[in-house]
């Protein structure tokens, strides 16, 4: 155990077995294994005990707003009795000791941080107790087992010694080999309600973002990056950039035209001066109606099969009526507050690298790629992120990558600022979809035949991760949600189909990933088979999920807190959804009235079933945040393409949700004691489909196109 | 040119037409005022400027000069009932808004001590949150509200 407060050895020995890209990426399904990892972790990496007495929780994911800030140490704090006055905690550096156990590699993201830590930041927390209470039961004499843990000491109910009187002493001891984690019946800080213990930064100051960090003689650069994407530089002038003062460099890189300066304000004139002639390619031609165009020809004809039981086409063919329904939306920038950043600092046989990212073995492979280095000459250093939604885990490590090759042309130690604009532009979006789904009802009036056409960009084509994720053509985040939907599984006659047509816009996993669309569309498809049925969307959907407990679950608990039965406040109506994703199930009844056109959410009523709960207060938030972020998406959010340019830049034209529109939420936790899933993502998906659902109600209009507009 | 922050006058070199969020951030290293979108749409640059909340992302040194420009790191001495609040309600997500936000709510509460929901409608309609913390912001403004008033 790093028990002493000397982080240079600590760094050293794990950097040095610092290995490149370990691929074993995996997605997670409720009732799937959770991937174990090989041994005990070594407590050295996750916690520092100083003789100060500041226990220090060093966190092998990024914090960027779902609070695992405060969940991975509740964990530790569940076997350590912490004195949380005390606790401090950090990101973790880029090491191989911080791989996900389940992605094989240092990563934050798909929701998986809390399930995926809960035995080894437990077990972390158990191998320390167990370290101390030997020190401790040494110096008195006693047998361990008569110590016990209290708030930051060890007592055998006469004496104490603190943690860190305790902590020279115990860091001198081979660790255990094994370790006894407490039985949920004894579980004190697990399930309890625990605040942020970011807050006091955040709410001062003081919290350092990557956009915050600053050194003596750090400059800062902005990129003029090709108005399209996959265009390159044909020739610049930099010469009236140059002669802005406080410019000190103007070096060509392979993203475009950086500008180095002094400070931003100086960059940003320098850049607006540069004069550069593009090479647009292909990309310039690119044109979000004709791709809508293009998508639903595709849907027409024979995809890859994703999923099939029955026969699902001589079905269809043989039925009287087939419900023949397409549902489309855009492409979507994740526009965290943050913009993208990355500082870098290269000195000989050295890159230090500073940006908030969800994904440091990635960056540091990338930055090493760039500096000529070797992954483990590269530190990579994750202050706050501003908000990630997926941006800031990307496989092309593009804001890494490009922020290196500045720093190694200008000379300097760069801080590479994007504008809200280029953050915009920037790609690696959600990708734009359509289903088309076509559908039999049988006498019943439920669904007896449904072939479900998918046209999606593959966001994982094309990574490091495509032999794992890509299975027999198929990316999995391209049908997630809509081929293993139980309302589409549980239909006798059932035929999943992909196309993944290959473009130059680059698309990325967004917070939710392909639930995102395929919720809206399943969701939405739902209510309208209900309604041609002629039942009740609620009850239709228990018929359809009778063998789906934990659906069913949250459906009902949403649908009585919200009042499902009785009827909303007049000029107000009501819809639901409810949707499994990353090992979550979660509905919502959403509250809304339209007037001139205008669509309004009122009310919010959530309910979730994550399994075990460690933070019931992160747990609602995620829950308020995702219902808020969900509502922007289905009213406001769009990137539309026209001659290959994005036509939105800022928050003016890319609208968020404001105060003034904001709606009560109230989240419910069923409570369960299955295996933890996700709650960064699950409450996204069943918001736009349940705003559809109640506006089909308020007007008799069935919007199928993201985002939701009446005029 | 002189500049005025948190009650210590700062003389800069800086064009004057470099916004004051950038002075604040690159020149005097008070990171605390954020950069969103640098067109006053998001509100996580605010400060205060002869008490008003501004945007301080297009707001020229030049015309805030002679000025009191208040910012996150000079809102106390200590924890305000804002920031207090903010901590009760466990408001922050990413965070990175927060201090923008708390900079309005600070200039409104000051206004309006006892704010009504139009009232934070419309004080706080400039500052958006991605993480979606507005229920929470709501809560927080009453709340600080009423510890002002002696309440808990």
């Amino acid at each position: 155990m790093a028990l002493g407060t000397d982080r240079r050895s600590f760094l050293k020995t794990s950097a040095a077995a610092a290995s490149g890209l370990v691929i074993a990426f995996y997605v997670p399904r409720a009732g799937a294994q959770t991937p174990k990892p090989p041994a005990l972790p070594d407590p050295n990496a996750f916690l520092r005990i100083g003789t100060d007495e500041t226990v220090t929780i060093l966190l092998a994911h990024s914090e960027m707003g779902q609070g695992i800030w405060t969940t991975l140490p509740m964990l530790v704090g569940e076997e350590l009795s912490l004195d949380w006055t005390r606790v401090r905690v950090e990101h973790a550096p880029a090491a191989p000791a911080y791989a996900h156990v389940a992605f094989g590699m240092q990563a934050t993201g798909g929701s998986t941080t809390t399930w995926s830590e809960f035995d080894r930041y437990r077990q972390v927390g158990a191998l320390a107790r167990e370290l101390l209470v030997q020190v401790a039961a040494q110096r008195w004499g006693i047998p361990p087992a008569e110590c016990r843990l209290d708030a930051g000491h060890v007592t055998d109910g006469s004496r104490r010694l603190s943690f860190g009187a305790l902590a020279h002493d115990a860091s001198q001891r081979p660790a255990p080999t094994a370790v006894t984690l407490k039985p949920a019946a004894e579980w004190t800080v697990i399930g309890k309600d625990r605040k942020r213990l970011d807050s006091p930064e955040k709410v001062t100051g003081k919290a350092q973002f990557g956009l915050d960090v600053r050194f003596p003689g750090l400059m800062v650069a902005l990129v003029a990056r090709a108005p399209v994407f996959g265009g390159t530089v044909r020739r610049f002038d930099d010469g009236p950039a140059r002669a802005v003062p406080g410019v000190k460099a103007v070096v060509q890189v392979p993203s475009g035209v950086a500008v180095v300066a002094e400070h931003f304000w100086a960059a940003r004139k320098g850049r607006d001066a540069l004069k550069i002639e593009w090479d647009e390619g292909p990309g310039g031609t690119l044109d979000s109606t004709r791709l809508l165009q293009q998508f639903r020809e595709m849907a027409k004809t024979d995809g890859v099969r994703a999923h099939a039981a029955g026969d699902a086409p001589a079905a269809l063919k043989a039925a009287a009526k087939v419900l023949d329904l397409e549902y489309s939306g855009p492409y979507l920038s994740h526009s965290p507050m943050e913009p993208l950043n990355c500082t870098v600092r290269l000195s000989p046989g050295k890159c230090e690298v500073w940006t908030g990212t969800q994904f440091q073995t990635v960056d540091q492979a990338a930055a090493a790629e760039a500096a000529g280095l070797k992954p483990d000459q590269v530190e990579v250093h994750t202050p706050f992120l501003g908000g990630g939604f997926g941006r800031r885990a990307n496989p092309a490590a593009d804001f890494v990558r490009e922020a290196v090759h500045v720093a190694k042309a200008s000379g300097m130690p760069v801080k590479v600022v994007w504008t809200r604009e280029d953050d915009t532009h920037g790609g690696y979006y959600r990708p734009q979809f359509l289903h088309r789904a076509r559908i039999a009802l049988g006498g019943d009036g439920l669904p007896a035949a449904w072939r479900h056409t998918i046209v999606c960009q593959s966001i994982i084509d094309g990574t490091p991760f495509a032999p794992v994720m890509i299975k027999d053509g198929v990316d999995d985040t391209s049908v997630e949600g809509a081929a293993d939907s139980p309302y589409f599984r549980g239909t006798a006659n059932h035929l999943a189909e992909l196309h993944t047509p290959k473009l130059p816009v680059p698309v990325l996993w967004w917070r939710s990933v392909g639930h995102t669309h395929s919720a809206f569309a399943v969701e939405s498809i739902v209510d309208e088979l209900a309604h041609a049925a002629g039942i009740d969307p609620l009850e239709y959907r228990r018929r359809l999920l009778a063998k789906h407990p934990r659906h069913l679950g949250v459906l009902e608990l949403a649908a009585e807190r919200a009042g499902w039965k009785t009827a909303p406040p007049r000029g107000r109506f009501r819809g639901l959804a409810v949707h499994e994703s990353f090992g979550s199930f979660a509905a919502n009844v959403v509250e809304i009235s339209v007037a001139s056109n205008q669509i309004r959410v009122h009310r919010v009523v959530s309910a979730i079933d994550c399994g075990v709960v460690v933070n019931p207060a992160g747990v609602r938030a995620q829950m308020e945040g995702c219902a808020i972020f969900g509502i922007t998406t289905a009213l406001y959010s769009e990137l539309t393409l026209r001659k290959g340019r994005v036509q939105q830049s800022n928050f003016n034209d890319y609208r968020m949700l404001r105060m003034p529109e904001a709606p009560q939420v109230e989240v419910h936790i069923v409570p369960s004691t299955e295996r933890s899933g996700g709650v960064g993502e699950p409450g996204v998906p069943p918001i736009a489909p349940a705003i559809a659902n109640a506006l089909f109600r308020a007007t008799g209009k069935r919007l199928r196109t993201l985002p939701l507009r009446l005029a | 040119m002189q500049l005025k922050v948190n009650g210590v006058v700062h003389d800069v070199q800086v064009p004057d037409d470099m916004p004051v969020l950038w002075v604040l951030r690159d020149v005097l290293g008070l990171t605390g005022a954020k950069y969103g979108c640098g067109i006053a749409q998001c509100g996580a640059c605010t400060v205060h400027v002869d008490g008003q909340a501004m945007r301080s992302c297009i707001l020229p040194a030049a015309s805030a000069a002679g000025k009191a420009i208040v910012t996150i790191e000079g809102l106390g001495p200590g924890l305000t009932a804002v920031q207090r609040a903010w901590i009760d309600v466990d408001v922050v997500q990413c965070g990175y808004c927060q201090p923008g936000q708390i900079m309005s709510a600070a200039a409104l509460l000051r206004e309006r001590p006892n704010p009504s929901d139009a009232d934070i409608d419309r004080a706080m309609s400039g500052n958006i949150c991605r993480c979606g913390t507005y229920p929470r912001i709501r809560e927080a403004i009453h709340r600080a509200a009423a510890l002002m008033k002696g309440g808990s």
